[in-house]
């Protein structure tokens, strides 16, 4: 059975900075797989890759076992990839109908907006899938108001909307209540459930531990191991994580 | 089978009684009926202080005539700002533009041929502008500041003169073009102002209707959220820029077939009401927001500060007091408006 997404030796530098150096991994179909390291291990960097945002200086990419060369955003999002950003990729003075459609306003041949269809699709998501906990929001309100967790919801329902069957969710507990978090981990579990596969980043290793069912540390640019979250507990993994922060190795 | 996903987080929402939908109505165009209010009390004011003036019609032909030598550029550069970046250099641009169609016109005789080739000339001169400031990386308000002593320069150099001098007999004779640009639509309304109409309709149909405006508005608003939605910021930008270079070229036509001559000087005056105009109408310099309704009252504005200071019988030194007074009051205003959302 081929792989949702397979890299192969990718590597990435910023000028001298090596952020990624020779990472070789996958991600199964139907599988969550948390991503887990310490800060500039280049857990964001390799996402920004597998989005399509940034080109690898070597290595593959395969997408359902097919090589994709030059990766764009856009070919990225048409092979099924959704990304939850950290920073959340939202305008903060701009409606929601704005932001949800950014980048991929639905349009006619000569790029003229059909708004309309904008609005209602906006509105309609509002009622089937987002959640606003005041009931003054329209898809034309501003979003500079929301909570943290109204604005990830934002940015979650964009990812669904548009079909994705990978999603990659980098930091997405960030900012959110703890009421908003035990939301968002069952939201993980539910893609799960649906038959798609996930990619979810966080520091904290309770969270990631909890839905995913492989557990990928990178430290300081290359892969350090990988573990079925089904065959370590969740103090040996913290233990573990620990121990790789500080030298590099696990034992 | 794909199971419905659950979303994170529970719905609720009410339906909005009419009295809501109304308040949510002006909330959410409260930037244009701010300036359009700001225009009625200054009208009405107006009107008061100065009535031989401001109910005579003759006042308001010569705004028709004279605010779209600015107007015609002021909204395309609305764009320009939204999206968070600035030009200074369109005032030399409009004299780049009359320079290439006057030798196009006498070497070829075609006031067609002119036209377009003024109008080339002022989408290359904005595009170069457009791909300083996304290759090189150049802040634009420094790399157009420097453009705008280069055309000026290029003008200058490549027109020998350096004193205003009228035109080449080719515009002033020219009739159809003239009649097409500046001409006098019913005897009385000069044809500058239906082509600053047309221009407000199409810039507004680009920023509100065109997938080009919804990226202006979101680049301007956050470039990395922009970027990471797949938008090609640069190329977006360097096509506004281009825009804004066009429509200089065509103010630089309009005025100087308006005026009848052609001065090497042409734009040199036309920075600061251009600019005042757009941030005046409600455009904010940070970029993310901004309306095409606002720079078009903004515009008149500015051009009824000087008649109106004569009118009401002040002398013209308090011109520039009431310039930075109705400047000040008004951003003022946009930027407290502005906060609070929904």
């Amino acid at each position: 059975m081929t792989y949702r997404l397979e890299l192969r030796n990718v590597s990435k530098s910023f000028g001298e900075v090596k952020s990624l150096q020779n990472i070789t991994l996958h991600v199964d179909q139907n599988e969550v797989v948390g991503l887990l390291g310490d800060n500039g291990a280049g857990k964001s960097t390799l996402i920004k890759i597998i989005t399509g945002y940034h080109q690898p200086d070597s290595g593959e990419l395969y997408f359902n076992g097919t090589e994709v060369k030059h990766l764009t955003v856009t070919k990225a999002r048409k092979l099924g990839v959704e990304t939850v950003y950290q920073e959340r990729a939202l305008a903060d003075q701009q409606m929601l109908w704005r932001n949800i459609f950014m980048g991929r306003e639905l349009t006619n041949r000569f790029g003229f907006m059909d708004v309309t269809k904008m609005t209602h699709e906006t509105n309609r998501l509002m009622l089937e899938s987002m959640g606003f906990t005041s009931g003054a929001v329209t898809a034309e309100s501003v979003i500079n108001n929301f909570s943290g967790g109204e604005k990830q919801g934002v940015a979650i329902v964009r990812a669904l909307y548009f079909k994705a069957d990978l999603i990659v969710l980098d930091e997405p507990t960030m900012g959110l209540s703890l009421q908003e978090t035990r939301k968002l981990i069952e939201f993980v579990k539910g893609i799960k459930r649906a038959g798609k596969s996930a990619i979810f980043i966080d520091h904290n290793v309770f969270h990631v531990y909890n839905v995913a069912d492989r557990v990928v540390v990178l430290d300081r640019g290359t892969v350090a191991g990988e573990f079925l979250t089904k065959d370590i507990t969740l103090s040996d993994l913290t233990e573990k994580m620990y121990r790789v922060a500080e030298s590099g190795h696990f034992d | 089978m794909t199971t419905q996903i659950e979303p994170p987080l529970n719905v609720s929402l009410t339906t909005p009684t009419l009295a809501r939908q109304f308040a949510r109505f002006v909330r959410r165009y409260r930037l244009q009926f701010g300036i359009v209010g700001v225009l009625v009390l200054m009208w009405v004011f107006l009107i008061i202080a100065g009535p031989r003036t401001f109910l005579n019609k003759e006042i308001y032909i010569s705004f028709a005539d004279s605010v779209p030598y600015y107007g015609l550029m002021a909204l395309p550069l609305t764009l320009l700002i939204i999206a968070r970046e600035i030009d200074l250099s369109f005032g030399s641009i409009m004299a780049v533009g009359v320079m290439c169609f006057l030798s196009v016109f006498n070497a070829t005789g075609s006031p067609i041929l002119g036209l377009v080739a003024c109008l080339l000339a002022g989408l290359g001169a904005g595009l170069l502008n457009g791909i300083i400031v996304v290759r090189f990386g150049i802040p634009s308000l420094i790399a157009t500041i420097g453009m705008q002593f280069f055309w000026r320069g290029a003008v200058l150099v490549l027109t020998q003169v350096s004193s205003n001098l009228p035109l080449a007999p080719a515009v002033a004779v020219d009739p159809v073009l003239r009649e097409l640009l500046v001409g006098r639509i019913f005897g009385v309304l000069p044809a500058q102002f239906i082509w600053m109409i047309i221009i407000a309709i199409g810039t507004w149909i680009l920023l509100n209707r065109h997938r080009l405006g919804a990226h202006v508005y979101l680049i301007g608003d956050n470039p990395n959220s922009a970027a990471l939605m797949g938008i090609n910021v640069g190329q977006r930008r360097i096509m506004i820029f281009g825009i804004v270079g066009v429509a200089a070229a065509f103010a630089g036509i309009v005025t100087s077939y308006s005026v009848g001559s052609f001065f090497t000087s042409l734009g040199s005056g036309y920075l600061l009401p251009t600019l005042s105009a757009v941030f005046l109408g409600g455009t904010s310099v940070l970029g993310g927001t901004g309306t095409i309704l606002g720079t078009f009252v903004g515009c008149f504005i500015i051009g009824a500060i000087e008649p109106g200071t004569a009118a009401i019988g002040l002398l013209g030194q308090w011109t520039q007091l009431i310039y930075g007074f109705v400047i000040v009051v008004s951003v003022g205003m946009h930027t407290l408006l502005r906060r609070g959302s929904r």
